[in-house]
């Protein structure tokens, strides 16, 4: 039997794959994908042997720089990015969480500086596997897995 | 040496020897005027009798004048100024810049935005570094070394953050420490886990006495009602980590007992007398040690 797809094939782009079905907004927020003209689907709680349930993205005609891709793997860590050439997948790509990450995550302490001025977060990276762990540059505490907050792109 | 001091962890171990070499020149003879026509910029978001005067000492006695405020209540900040507008204004008069502000991080900040040199004074409970460097002083002046000590650090454990810069600056020497709290406020572990991994030996314990025979240093610390969510819990500790002078008896001769002050019941006066207690003399180190680290920072790095 023909194996049917949920979100149809693009011709050329990237397809995001095996994204937690809660997260794909937060992926799209991350990627700011609801402020490019490109056509995107997707699609959320389909079936997957990996996930149980699985969101999937997929956008036409882009491309993304692995430090960008990067940024959705504190959300994301088991997606699998697929770069898309005339139908065929010409390149897999797996995330890596990176070293330091720049805004996206908000700091869980209350009294950072950046939590009450308008000064960009940035953390390293302590632990990435199984439980994230990032160290903030300003206030020095710890913000880990349970209280990582998204900052939304949306201003 | 690095441009500011905003951690004690921005210093390797040969940056804080030679501040604290540095220090022990200034000690000698106080009154150095070096820097006549500088302005250094004394800026506390919140109040602190101590540390801002230990500092505006610092610059006096090194010639430099002293411009600044020392409470955010009658500044710009109360228009609703930023930080970072405050810092670029502060940066363009003065040729160094002293801070403390309640938000932690915001030294940091501050010296990424600032064209001249920030020592941070204290930002919220996070980094106190100019302190850490006094008892660094005071342990080595004390001790004659920094190497090999037994230190045992005594009371609030978890927020101290005295406590951890001090375990992070000793971390380069070899201590053994010996912590002492209550279990509510135990040293948190990341830190255990520091110690660990910097192959440091210590051990905790509620007993005051614990290691007292043996210390080179007792490090006092206040337990503050605060802390507690539950005040019978804060009368029950309160007393049971205090210090007093016939717990000495056995002590090493050259143990010395420090305290970051203010101090509230966790030294009893009667040990104020003993040739063991030092915290005042501490307090008073934190002036050349302030010399040393602002004059190394404004290019002067020998004398």
């Amino acid at each position: 039997m023909e194996k049917q797809l949920k979100v149809s094939a693009i011709k050329d782009g990237t397809v995001l794959d095996h994204i937690p079905s809660d997260q794909v907004f937060r992926v799209i927020d991350i990627l700011g994908l609801d402020n490019i003209p490109n056509q995107i689907t997707f699609g959320i709680n389909l079936e997957s042997k990996l996930l149980g349930k699985k969101g999937i993205i997929k956008i036409s005609d882009r491309y993304f720089e692995s430090a960008d891709i990067n940024r959705i793997a504190l959300v994301a860590p088991m997606a699998k990015i697929n770069i898309i050439h005339d139908f065929e997948v010409v390149e897999k790509r797996v995330l890596n969480v990176p070293g330091t990450i720049n805004g996206i995550v908000k700091c869980m302490n209350p009294m950072c500086i950046t939590n009450h001025q308008p000064v960009e977060t940035l953390f390293t990276t302590l632990d990435s596997q199984p439980n994230v762990r990032l160290l903030c540059h300003y206030c020095e505490k710890i913000t880990d897995k349970d209280n990582l907050k998204i900052i939304s792109n949306r201003r | 040496m690095p441009k500011h001091l905003i951690s004690i962890h921005d210093y390797s171990r040969e940056e804080i020897l030679d501040t604290l070499k540095l220090a022990k020149e200034f000690e000698k003879n106080p009154s150095r005027p070096i820097f006549k026509g500088k302005v250094i910029a004394s800026i506390f978001f919140e109040p602190s009798t101590r540390t801002r005067l230990s500092f505006e000492t610092a610059a006096n006695r090194l010639g430099a004048r002293v411009i600044g405020f020392s409470d955010a209540g009658n500044t710009s900040v109360t228009k609703g100024e930023s930080l970072k507008d405050t810092i670029k204004m502060v940066s363009n008069y003065a040729d160094l810049i002293v801070m403390r502000h309640p938000l932690e991080g915001s030294a940091r900040y501050a010296s990424e935005v600032s064209s001249v040199p920030v020592i941070n004074a204290g930002d919220g409970a996070n980094q106190h570094p100019t302190q850490t460097m006094l008892d660094l002083y005071s342990i080595l002046k004390t001790q004659g070394k920094l190497e090999n000590l037994k230190i045992n650090i005594v009371g609030d454990l978890k927020y101290g953050r005295t406590v951890h810069s001090l375990i992070q600056a000793m971390s380069h020497f070899s201590p053994s420490f010996t912590f002492i709290s209550p279990d509510e406020l135990r040293l948190p572990q990341e830190y255990r886990d520091f110690l660990t991994t910097h192959s440091i030996t210590f051990n905790e314990s509620r007993n005051l006495n614990q290691g007292i025979n043996e210390a080179d240093i007792i490090y006092m610390t206040r337990v503050q009602k605060e802390r507690f969510s539950d005040p019978i819990d804060y009368e029950r500790v309160k007393n049971v980590f205090s210090l007093n002078r016939s717990m000495l008896t056995s002590c090493k001769e050259n143990m010395k007992i420090l305290h970051p002050l203010p101090r509230v019941n966790e030294i009893d006066t009667d040990v104020d007398n003993s040739e063991h207690a030092y915290y005042f003399n501490q307090a008073e180190n934190g002036v050349y040690t302030r010399m040393a680290i602002i004059s190394a920072l404004l290019g002067v790095t020998e004398l």
